[in-house]
């Protein structure tokens, strides 16, 4: 990353903005057993108290649990989740892209194919279908999220690498008699690393949405707490206990929006000819 | 052969080739699933012993190889059958037939709604580019663009019918008032406001960020600017010229993601009770009915595939250019 990129991000109110959102809450999801030692599972006070009272800034739920504590122990699934499904993801549609767009011919067609088919499945009802049939666990819901995720990533890989291919330099690197690894991981990759970065960021933020509604359906892992399963079971009491469901949509909302902000500004700042236009 | 049946022909193929993917997938997941799908089978139906056990695995043909019980699965789903949920005692396919037009109202309807408010915001920022209203409408978009949609739901609900009380919280209609005519119908659209709204905001989020760059990109074209110094009035400019190519893309995109509109309607049928197949899908969830997940996945596909061939036609509509090959 040279100096110009760290400056142009940087410049970038929005950015700076989603940077600054997403730091704290990995310093809460970091420190959340310093911040509240007690499990989120237990009691921790009077049912139903209101945000404020009795030393609960968030208020608690039906059953005295501290909401604060619970949103701050499932900073730790989400990112846990965000992260991990996509770096699955990004393994995946880096590797078929790469290959599609190296080889072309029947595999490129093959793989296409098939990515085109995971766009066009409902992928929200793929993934509730199969953390279902799999039980739900960390495992099962990361591995799904990643099956729906890769396809669009793998048709951007694949379009960089078939026009990079055609390149002078990839040319003159495949003359010289280099070997595909070669090509592929010195020269061809890193000259398409800005727009998977970018589509990554963006995707941690679709991931943790993914996990959020998961556990909204009931479908998260029965061990972990997580923000969906606290909006979830705060449904049936939205008349009583505003408190139970707001705070915890609210950190998925202020995570999502922070890594989109982060996601768009790595784009401007890859893109300096975009962002000109962006502002005239 | 007239281009226009070609092209719906091609699409028809592309749309059986997708959806048999579908089922194998569906059959894999079956069998891919942890245990036996005959003692699983028998747990649903609430009789677990070794006789009853060894009578669906024969009845299924789950004893013989693989690719001949693919093959009696296909004949099956082709015939209609989906399979039978032993939660409900009653066949998939008649669960899932009884909650489709509830779905295809609320999605249909959540839609058109983001198509319609997503593009005229898009529009509005471009026309206003750099001024406030564009800051409005891309603050706007990226907000509605993170916010989970269920959370959306929940926060109308807590607003519009719990605070002021204008508008019921869930349900389709009002049960046991016995309206006829007219008022059933207006009570049902008023039962449709928020779970319409909520599934819309999204995509009205994604149409209108879309749109804004799309007009902009077009605006600066040659042909706008001949346009302009024809002396065309700005409006017609606008609706004339520039949104006939600008929306365009936006109509790809739209197309792309009707998948995720079901998706997202599963979610906001679960907030609003609405009595759909996303409603059907949370209550099979809750029960572990694989049989009835396997056939709202089906149908799911199915609905996708109708709604990207109507994208598809829509497309041809508005851009002459688009010769209904591919």
């Amino acid at each position: 990353m040279n100096k110009d990129f760290c400056r142009a991000f940087a410049r970038n109110k929005g950015a700076m903005v989603g940077l600054i959102i997403v730091g704290l809450i990995v310093l809460v999801a970091l420190f959340a057993d310093i911040l509240f030692p007690a499990s989120p599972w237990d009691m921790a006070g009077a049912p139903f108290t209101h945000p404020g009272d009795r030393g609960m800034l968030f208020g608690s739920d039906m059953l005295g649990r501290d909401i604060a504590s619970g949103i701050a122990h499932g900073a730790r699934v989400s990112l846990l989740v965000g992260l991990t499904s996509t770096i699955a993801a990004v393994t995946a549609g880096v590797t078929l892209g790469a290959l599609a767009g190296f080889h072309g011919g029947w595999i490129d067609d093959a793989i296409m194919r098939f990515a085109e088919l995971f766009q066009t499945i409902p992928n929200f009802v793929l993934v509730v279908v199969t953390v279902a049939i799999f039980t739900p666990s960390l495992t099962s819901i990361i591995l799904a999220i990643a099956i729906v995720s890769w396809a669009p990533l793998a048709r951007l890989v694949r379009g960089e690498f078939l026009s990079l291919s055609s390149r002078e330099f990839v040319q003159a690197a495949i003359t010289c008699g280099q070997s595909n690894t070669t090509i592929i991981f010195r020269h061809i990759l890193p000259n398409c690393l800005s727009p998977i970065i970018v589509s990554a960021s963006l995707m941690v933020a679709t991931a943790i949405l993914l996990e959020s509604s998961l556990s909204f359906l009931g479908l998260g892992d029965p061990n972990a707490m997580s923000w969906g399963f606290m909006v979830g079971s705060a449904r049936t009491v939205l008349r009583q206990a505003w408190w139970m469901s707001f705070f915890p949509g609210l950190a998925i909302l202020l995570t999502v929006l922070g890594l989109n902000l982060i996601g768009e500004g790595l784009n401007d700042a890859f893109n300096p000819r975009l962002r000109r236009q962006r502002k005239a | 052969m007239p281009k226009s049946l070609h092209f719906l022909l091609n699409r028809l193929v592309k749309a059986a080739v997708v959806l048999g993917v579908v089922v194998v997938l569906n059959f894999l997941l079956i069998h891919a699933a942890p245990g036996d799908p005959a003692v699983v089978m028998a747990g649903e139906a609430g009789a677990a012993d070794q006789m009853f056990v060894e009578q669906l695995r024969s009845q299924f043909g789950l004893d013989r190889p693989l690719y001949e019980q693919l093959g009696s699965y296909v004949g099956h789903i082709v015939q209609g059958d989906l399979g039978f949920s032993y939660r409900q005692q009653r066949p998939v396919a008649g669960l899932l037939l009884d909650r489709l037009p509830a779905t295809v109202a609320l999605t249909l309807s959540a839609f058109v709604l983001a198509l319609i408010c997503g593009v005229t915001l898009g529009v509005v920022a471009a026309v206003n580019v750099g001024r406030w209203t564009d800051s409005l409408v891309t603050v706007l978009a990226l907000l509605s663009y993170a916010t989970p949609i269920y959370w959306v739901g929940l926060m109308l609900v807590l607003v519009f019918s719990v605070n002021l009380g204008w508008l019921p919280a869930f349900g389709f209609e009002t049960v046991g008032a016995g309206y006829k005519g007219w008022a059933w119908f207006a009570d049902i659209l008023r039962h449709m406001v928020l779970p319409v709204v909520t599934l819309g905001l999204f995509y009205m989020a994604v149409y209108a960020r879309m749109t804004r760059a799309s007009v902009l990109e077009v605006a600066s074209m040659d042909f706008v600017k001949t346009a302009r110094a024809k002396g065309q009035t700005e409006w017609n400019i606008v609706t004339g010229h520039v949104l006939r190519n600008a929306i365009l893309p936006v109509l790809t995109v739209a197309g792309v993601q009707a998948g995720q509109l079901i998706g997202g309607s599963i979610l906001v049928e679960t907030v609003f009770a609405w009595p759909g197949l996303g409603r059907l899908t949370f209550d099979a969830v809750l029960q572990r009915d694989y049989q009835l997940l396997l056939g709202v996945f089906f149908v799911t596909s199915v609905l996708v595939i109708v709604f990207n061939i109507l994208t598809d036609l829509l497309y041809a509509l508005i851009d002459p250019r688009v010769e209904l090959v591919r």
